[in-house]
């Protein structure tokens, strides 16, 4: 095997792999924000929202990391494999 | 109708977390393919600035302490500067890559400030011990800005410095207004709430 075909196999094995990370990542955040939501559904006021105010109502973190993990995903990391499969070529 | 501290700094993990994503995929992909997007090239500086930014009216509104207002201004100002040298830099304005030595000194200011606006000893309650840990980990932490002047091409060193924001975040996200830690909590702290 030339060592050109290798250079260019490890090139395609790494572009892979970032492939694989980047389009992990924002299900793993998501994923991260549901276990915690599991784990302390009180952090999520709105399934009992008596006598809270605004900000107990706006502000949920579990809510917030799940927000956080779909927005990277569609908006960001969506792109960036599209260009790294273009890279590829 | 202020926020309780403790969304406020849900609203910054959350920030922090965006950023620390951003950070990791572009360490993943390499700053080649990140920027074949201008949008994307600009995101993350541009978030920095705004976090920056956001700390203004944290200044303004809680003023709990001078301490408080001084290390709230302090961030502010280092933090918005350091986004704008990056923002500099991805322009091409800056060339010099020891123009990243800002995010060093944001993460050196920010972290002393962290450390010396908490009066509190670390189990005194949980936000006094985040504050602490936050403290720690952007001190510590500067060594990733510092090691992306001298290998501005290192993964492991990118990765790195995307963690810290990620840890910081997870830090933000754990904090409570007066909430015990590690089963501590002082009689002098108040009465948790939730």
């Amino acid at each position: 095997m030339s060592a050109e075909l290798v250079t260019e196999l490890e090139a395609r094995t790494r572009r892979t792999a970032a492939a694989l990370i980047v389009s992990g990542l924002g299900p793993a955040t998501a994923l991260a924000g549901i276990v915690w939501a599991i784990v302390q559904p009180y952090r999520i006021t709105l399934l009992h929202p008596g006598g809270e105010g605004f900000w107990w109502l706006l502000v949920e973190p579990p809510l917030l990391v799940i927000a956080v993990g779909l927005f990277f995903h569609f908006a960001i990391a969506t792109g960036v494999l599209e260009d790294l499969g273009d890279s590829r070529r | 109708m202020l926020p309780a501290s403790e969304h406020v700094h849900w609203l910054f993990a959350t920030g922090f977390l965006l950023l620390g994503l951003c950070l990791l995929a572009e360490a993943v992909v390499g700053t080649e393919v990140w920027r074949q997007r201008a949008w994307r090239a600009y995101l993350w500086p541009g978030l920095a600035f705004a976090l920056g930014f956001l700390l203004w009216p944290v200044m303004v509104f809680f003023t709990n302490s001078t301490l408080h207002m001084v290390a709230h201004g302090a961030w502010a100002e280092i933090l918005m500067l350091a986004g704008a040298i990056e923002l500099g830099l991805v322009r091409g304005r800056l060339v010099s890559r020891w123009w990243r030595l800002g995010m060093t000194a944001a993460f050196l200011v920010s972290g002393t400030a962290f450390l010396v606006h908490e009066q509190n000893p670390w189990f005194f309650q949980r936000s006094s011990f985040l504050h602490h840990v936050l403290g720690w980990t952007l001190v510590v932490g500067a060594v990733f800005p510092l090691a992306r002047c001298l290998r501005p091409r290192s993964h492991a060193v990118a990765a790195g410095f995307a963690l810290t924001f990620v840890v910081l975040a997870v830090a933000l996200y754990s904090d409570r207004d007066v909430a015990p830690i590690f089963g501590h909590l002082s009689p002098l702290a108040g009465t948790p709430h939730r």
